[in-house]
């Protein structure tokens, strides 16, 4: 028998990282359509409008899935974690429906008029309603990066003698110190995401010899943004993220780092596989001291490891560990990636070097991989706690709800999710088959 | 604090049922109503461009639910774990349906996605008015707070009447919403279709109504004890007799009076429930009402002023976009 904590956990888990796949492109590409647009009403550019209505035609496709499989998360908070809901929901509540209120509404009022109000209002009023569609996206961002962040760090109530949680500040919960650079690493990597779909999807056309105009400028644009954004991916925004996690979380930092024993001058592993039963790294690459430096500042800084807590309070250190690994090694191949266009880009070499298309072409999917891996890492990593140190993942859910109905329900979120799955790929396949329209309204 | 966001919460839902009534009405009554690419083209681009913000709606209220009355929210998704499940992946469905149909030319695709709208909004709208009538009859709500719905349990005679009632307005809504969008053929097939749904909802209001008075002996209570609040019927019966006088032309009129019979219907609903969110058929004392299911007043107030601020600016753009949007439907290249 399945244990329901288990059956709710996976089910969570594969609608949440389902889902997500699409909202990195919304919040990515969003922006840079509205860069696009705002080009094209400065200069008057045509090529800026065809290229902007072409990736608003992926926008589009990806918006509709983010939408659908979106509203089943904010259902679950409800049907398989109704525990959970009732205990905290006065408090991380706070922000869940200001992302309905200030950012769905905007973010679907404006994508109506902007893909259909083109030639029907005027050009800025077009304009503006691009900039209401990305700014609607980045916002949604934030309400759920916050609700997140109240679970890895809650602020902002009090509780009572019975146990139960109220609202003390609201302005606490909304601007919760780890939501700050939890949320501009996140939306970085959905910008960095961005770029790499754009520079895939150019390279596609320049090693075809299709639509060079549009390719040159969408290769271009990606090797220069993708740059700075797979830099500030690393620093500030994922060093400071991190360090929330060193000031909060300390569990959760010897895990992903594979740190079992407590160590002054802790190293930082490269490379290695945790053997959690023996507590130690098989085959490690090691760099002394430089842990301690990246978490405090100072290479002689005593670190703790996971032995200084007991077994009960660990998250499951092998996900924990991979996922950020994962995460930190593409995001340094993403840098390499990117340096090496920038100096073909210098040299005039980039839009002739096939071999280098390739491999931008073929990294596409590599992103989404790095921002699921980090979400992992930021999840997986707080177990055994739903609410850090408030509330148990197992104390979080349905008691009502079988364990049979919800394998029945995430076997039929399989089934659909299969199939959106490959609908999504057919479709944006022909848009990108069919490429950028050359000059029609 | 707690009673003005009982009728928060109500209002949420009025204006979602108003907004995306029409358009899951018209999804409905798509295979029947509009036949042939075009007019089943003219169907999807009359809601093509506010039905996602329609939607979102329904995702405001359930947030709202969450901050305010947590315990609803965990004891009310929970219990009706399957049948909520169910309509996510006709949300899905039909979401999809909308957004995919004229993404390929060809005609088996469009058959699929045309099917796969109407369905997804004949089922939904069925399914709203068996969830509502299962909140107004009442739930097997046990003393912790939660209760176990299984389709044996929701699926009751009384349930089913206010699930063909919400069917039968909201299909006759999205019909009067296509009367006021179209033109030509599409227009007239859409005023017979009217006419015909004004009597089923007719009779369905009537029955309905005696179904829900024969409940117990305190469902008409809040009437006797408020007699203001006798507005809310009214406001169904001017709307049924606006539908009737509307039933040829008049289309615009038409449409209002199956707003105001929703707003009419919707709000004697929630006066027939109030103060209870949620009753149990157990024992009253575990009914979770306005009082005992809120969070705390602090978390109560602010979010009620976070919401409101937002919501005022929902509404002025809303009204833009739709504005935008007004007037006869004119089949272009963009659009679906």
């Amino acid at each position: 028998m399945i244990e329901a904590v288990f059956a709710d956990r996976i089910q969570f888990a594969f609608t949440v990282m389902f889902h997500y796949l699409f909202p990195i492109l919304t919040m990515g590409l969003g922006f840079f359509i509205a860069v696009l647009s705002t080009m094209h009403l400065a200069t008057g550019d045509q090529r800026y409008a065809s290229a902007a209505r072409f990736w608003a035609r992926i926008f589009a496709i990806n918006f509709a899935l983010g939408v659908v499989t979106g509203i089943p998360l904010e259902f679950e908070f409800g049907t398989n974690w109704s525990r959970f809901s009732a205990f905290g929901g006065g408090v991380f509540g706070q922000t869940l429906p200001l992302e309905g209120v200030y950012a769905f509404f905007l973010e679907s009022g404006f994508l109506g008029l902007f893909l259909f109000g083109e030639g029907r209002v005027p050009r800025v009023v077009h304009w503006l309603a691009g900039i209401g569609v990305s700014l609607g996206s980045l916002l949604s961002g934030y309400f759920i990066v916050a609700t997140d962040a109240w679970m890895q760090h809650p602020v902002g109530y009090i509780a009572d003698s019975a146990g139960r949680i109220h609202l003390k500040s609201f302005w606490a919960v909304l601007l919760n110190p780890y939501a700050g650079w939890q949320y501009a690493h996140t939306i970085n990597g959905a910008l960095l995401t961005a770029a790499f779909v754009i520079g895939g999807v150019g390279a596609f056309y320049l090693l075809l010899n299709r639509h060079q105009e549009f390719a040159r400028l969408s290769v271009q644009t990606a090797v220069v943004a993708g740059l700075i954004l797979s830099l500030t991916q690393l620093f500030p925004t994922g060093d400071m993220d991190s360090h929330n996690v060193v000031q909060y979380q300390p569990t959760k930092l010897a895990t992903m780092e594979g740190l079992f024993e407590t160590a002054k001058g802790a190293p930082l592993a490269i490379i290695g596989m945790p053997d959690a039963q023996h507590g130690r790294l098989l085959d490690p690459v090691l760099v002394p001291d430089f842990l301690s430096f990246l978490a405090y500042g100072d290479f002689h800084a005593t670190v703790s490891g996971l032995n200084t807590y007991p077994q009960n309070l660990w998250p499951p250190v092998e996900l924990t560990y991979y996922a950020y690994h994962i995460m930190v090694g593409l995001g340094t191949i993403f840098i390499a990636i990117m340096l090496l266009g920038m100096f073909l880009l210098w040299r005039r070499r980039l839009f002739q070097s096939r071999w280098y298309l390739w491999i931008l072409m073929l990294a596409l999917p590599f992103p989404y991989i790095a921002n699921e891996a980090g979400w992992v890492v930021a999840e997986v990593g707080r177990q055994p706690w739903l609410i850090y140190g408030l509330l148990k993942t197992a104390q979080g859910t349905s008691a009502n709800v079988a364990v049979g109905e919800t394998v029945f329900t995430t076997l039929g979120f399989a089934g659909v999710y299969l199939m959106l799955g490959l609908l999504f790929l057919l479709l944006v396949g022909r848009v990108i088959h069919q490429g950028p329209q050359e000059e029609t309204v | 604090m707690n009673i003005v966001w009982f009728w928060t919460l109500a209002v949420m839902l009025t204006a979602y049922a108003v907004l995306d009534g029409y358009d899951l009405g018209a999804g409905a009554l798509h295979l029947c109503l509009a036949r042939g690419n075009e007019e089943r083209r003219i169907v999807l681009n009359a809601i093509g461009p506010v039905w996602n913000g329609n939607e979102v709606w329904l995702i405001a209220a359930g947030g709202m639910m969450v901050v305010s009355f947590p315990k609803v929210y965990a004891s009310g998704f929970s219990g009706f774990y399957l049948a909520l499940m169910v309509v996510l992946w006709l949300l899905i469905l039909r979401g999809v349906s909308i957004e995919f149909r004229g993404q390929i030319d060809h005609d088996l695709w469009r058959a699929f996605w045309d099917a796969g709208f109407c369905v997804g909004s004949l089922l939904i709208a069925l399914l709203l008015g068996v969830a509502l009538g299962n909140v107004l009859r009442g739930l097997p709500i046990t003393a912790n707070g939660y209760f176990q719905g299984t389709f044996a349990l929701l699926l009751n005679p009384y349930s089913i009447l206010t699930g063909l009632l919400s069917l039968a307005i909201l299909a006759w809504h999205g019909c009067n919403y296509l009367r006021v969008k179209t033109d030509g053929a599409l227009l007239q097939k859409a005023q017979r279709w009217s006419a015909r749904l004004w009597w089923a909802v007719v009779v369905l209001v009537v029955a309905s109504t005696a179904a829900t008075l024969l409940l117990g002996p305190g469902m008409g209570q809040n009437f006797r004890l408020y007699p203001l609040s006798l507005v809310f019927p009214l406001l169904t019966l001017i709307g049924l007799m606006g539908g009737f006088l509307c039933r040829r032309n008049h289309d615009r009129g038409a449409f209002r009076s199956s707003t105001a019979v929703i707003i009419g219907l919707l709000t004697s609903a929630a006066m027939t429930a109030f103060p209870n969110l949620l009753a149990s058929t157990l024992d009253p004392s575990y009914n979770l009402t306005v009082y005992n299911a809120s969070s705390s007043p602090h978390a109560l107030l602010a979010s009620f002023i976070a919401n409101i601020v937002g919501m005022i600016g929902v509404i002025v753009y809303s009204t833009y976009v739709h504005r935008t949007f007004a007037g006869k439907v004119q089949l272009r290249d963009h659009g679906y």
